[in-house]
């Protein structure tokens, strides 16, 4: 697999900026000044990014409660997120939705969604929209090691092969389902249930970029050309808690720092191009410093922007109602 | 005009959308019948042929069988509503949507707010309420009101055949998500329905008779009932204004309490529970908005706080019948006299 010098900068940015994304919404939100809950993607980049790498315009991702990184890696307007998230008018959503229901249906951006295992019967759906008006277009459907337990997730499996839909599901099992392991809570393998719906099964190490967009390659190229659904578990660590507040007692005491320290996601795609010799240090120097420029001007631009009003209290609740 | 079923009604007005409109597609359990098994191709057309011959007319790719999964295909419609189609899927009776209601109020219900203003979900979903069929508890249920409940939704009662055609047409035409009630001991009564598409607006009351002396407000079927007690007191002098609501949301306040006014003696007949419901929501409504001109207490018609039996002659003391709705009239009449 080769990836042109572009595809290899947008995915380096595009991870750079979800992790500096999620790293200042934790500062903020410790700080008090981020409101409701928010989940946070950091560790986690290498699959949004090795996924959406895939997609253009006109196919569709939905995603679950820990959708900031699954919004930057479908192109979502980063200071739009960051000023959802602060819940200004402003925001992605014009602060109506938040953290959890931040969507951009103009770029297939289906939604984060507060519902675990919400995501998959929607995809079905964007999949059955592609298919019908033969658009070439494939749907992915994010879900957790939690989500893959909901029965929505199960039947949409079902769903996806017997219409035969441009369907992808991919379970992102970053170990813990909130705080109980996935381990524990998943009978049989994610593959073995892939199996068991007829459908092609992978499974991948989530910290790595490359493995991931391999892999993707082939289960999108697949859905697009009619071949159908396949399903992917991807392995890896998220470094913060379930939520921001979680004290994360549940995670081993040296867990996270050695992650971070052994299979960082950014850290292991700087290692390999280097090595490698196809950029050089200072390109991505260069977009670390971009992109925190970048975070820094959207931070301070949600902080400064103004609140909805009133007059926004009851406005699209409905296209038409009288 | 030629004289049609409800359920002739409720076929033609999917044909003609979907002839319109090539984003219409119809999805369910059974919608055409016989997918992938040995015998007949369009073998049920749903459990009551409600949508037989469609899928001949319009292909396997536009009228879909679904598996028994109600969870999976209502949010693949609500999904492909958000992405460009407009589907029209039949969830069979409305006792099930308990297995797949997440997909209605969490996600159709609430993108377009949640999005800010930036989604359609022009969703139809059919479904079949409603004792009478000996069908009990699981199968007879009305739990309009649940959806009444849900911002987002609007939720529609077709009290015959002509309504059926025309509000199921305004459905499908419609941005919004919308639950499209049809009662399943209506589907052979017949009226008369015009052969043109036609669409009768959502939030607009009909009344269906008038008169002086009380005002029924009733939905679905309850209307006939309705009608027939009022047309029963008028021979006998006593004049009955009946309010067919159509739509339970939106819900038009304005007739409601324009009506009540007028009479000052107030009837709401709902064959639903009575709790929290869409009786007790107008009752409120017509206490709290028309106090001054009312001359008796509202009266609520509806089935009891129970489940539907099974036993006929338990299930014909459960639905609320003309006898009651007329008993309830001349209390209200007889009250402070």
């Amino acid at each position: 697999m080769q990836l042109s010098r572009e595809e290899l900068l947008h995915a380096y940015r595009q991870m750079r900026t979800i992790r500096a994304f999620e790293d200042r919404v934790h500062e903020e939100f410790q700080a008090g000044n981020i409101p409701g809950f928010v989940h946070l993607y950091a560790g986690e980049e290498a699959c949004a990014v090795g996924f959406c790498i895939h997609l253009k315009e006109g196919d569709y991702i939905a995603s679950t409660h820990r959708g900031h990184g699954h919004c930057i890696a479908k192109g979502c307007d980063v200071r739009a997120m960051m000023a959802e998230i602060f819940g200004k008018k402003s925001g992605l959503c014009g602060g109506k939705g938040g953290s959890m229901h931040i969507a951009d249906l103009e770029r297939g951006m289906m939604g984060a969604n507060g519902i675990v295992g919400g995501g998959p019967p929607l995809v079905c759906g964007a999949a059955l929209t592609a298919k019908t008006l033969k658009t070439g277009g494939v749907a992915i459907a994010f879900v957790g090691d939690g989500g893959s337990n909901q029965g929505t997730t199960l039947e949409s499996y079902n769903l996806a092969k017997v219409w035969n839909l441009p369907a992808i599901f991919v379970i992102e099992d970053n170990g813990y389902a909130e705080s109980t392991a996935s381990s524990w809570a998943v009978a049989g393998s994610q593959v073995g249930r892939a199996a068991g719906f007829g459908m092609p099964g992978y499974e991948v190490d989530g910290h790595d970029f490359f493995a991931v967009y391999a892999i993707a390659r082939e289960v999108v190229e697949r859905a697009r050309m009619g071949g159908g659904p396949s399903l992917v578990h991807v392995r890896f660590a998220r470094y913060y808690g379930h939520f921001e507040g979680d004290a994360m007692t549940y995670r081993g005491k040296d867990e996270v720092p050695r992650l971070m320290a052994e299979r960082d996601c950014l850290k292991l795609f700087r290692e390999r191009v280097l090595e490698a010799a196809l950029l050089d240090a200072a390109e991505l120097d260069r977009i670390d410093h971009e992109v925190a420029e970048l975070i820094d001007r959207a931070t301070a631009e949600a902080k400064a922007a103004p609140m909805p009003t009133e007059a926004d209290l009851l406005t699209d609740v409905y296209v038409s109602y009288s | 005009m030629p004289k049609k079923t409800y359920r002739q009604a409720i076929n033609e007005a999917l044909r003609q959308e979907m002839e319109r409109d090539p984003r219409v597609i119809l999805m369910g359990e059974d919608v055409a019948g016989g997918m992938g098994s040995p015998g007949e191709d369009d073998a049920w057309g749903g459990p009551l042929g409600v949508t037989k011959g469609l899928m001949p007319r319009f292909g396997r790719e536009r009228v879909l069988d679904t598996p028994i999964t109600e969870s999976a295909f209502i949010g693949a419609a609500v999904g492909a509503a958000v992405t460009g189609l407009r589907p029209v899927a039949e969830l069979m009776f409305v006792d099930f949507f308990g297995v797949c209601f997440d997909q209605i109020f969490n996600q159709a219900a609430k993108f377009r707010y949640m999005f800010g203003g930036k989604a359609r979900t022009p969703l139809v979903i059919r479904t079949m309420y409603g004792a009478g069929f000996r069908a009990a508890s699981q199968h007879s249920q009305c739990l309009y009101s649940i959806f009444t409940h849900i911002p987002g939704l609007k939720v529609v009662l077709p009290s015959n055949a002509y309504e059926a055609k025309g509000l199921l047409i305004q459905a499908i035409r419609d941005d919004d998500p919308v639950i499209f009630f049809e009662h399943k001991a209506m589907y052979d009564e017949e009226a008369e329905v015009p052969d043109e598409p036609y669409t009768i607006p959502f939030g607009e009351a009909n009344v269906t008779r008038e008169g002086g002396d009380a005002t029924i407000i009733a939905m679905g079927r309850m209307v006939n009932f309705a009608n027939q007690v009022a047309d029963e007191l008028a021979k006998e002098n006593i004049g009955v204004t009946v309010v067919d609501i159509r739509t339970t949301s939106p819900l038009d306040k304005e007739t409601i309490l324009e009506t009540a006014a007028e009479t000052g003696r107030v009837v709401v007949v709902d064959e639903s529970h009575p709790r929290c419901s869409v009786a007790t929501d107008i009752a409120a409504l017509v206490a709290q908005e028309a106090f001054e001109h009312l001359e008796a207490p509202v009266k609520m018609v509806t089935a009891p706080h129970a489940p539907v039996p099974f036993s006929p002659a338990l299930e014909d003391l459960y639905i609320p019948s003309p006898a009651r709705i007329r008993r309830a009239v001349q209390e209200v009449l007889a009250f402070g006299r």
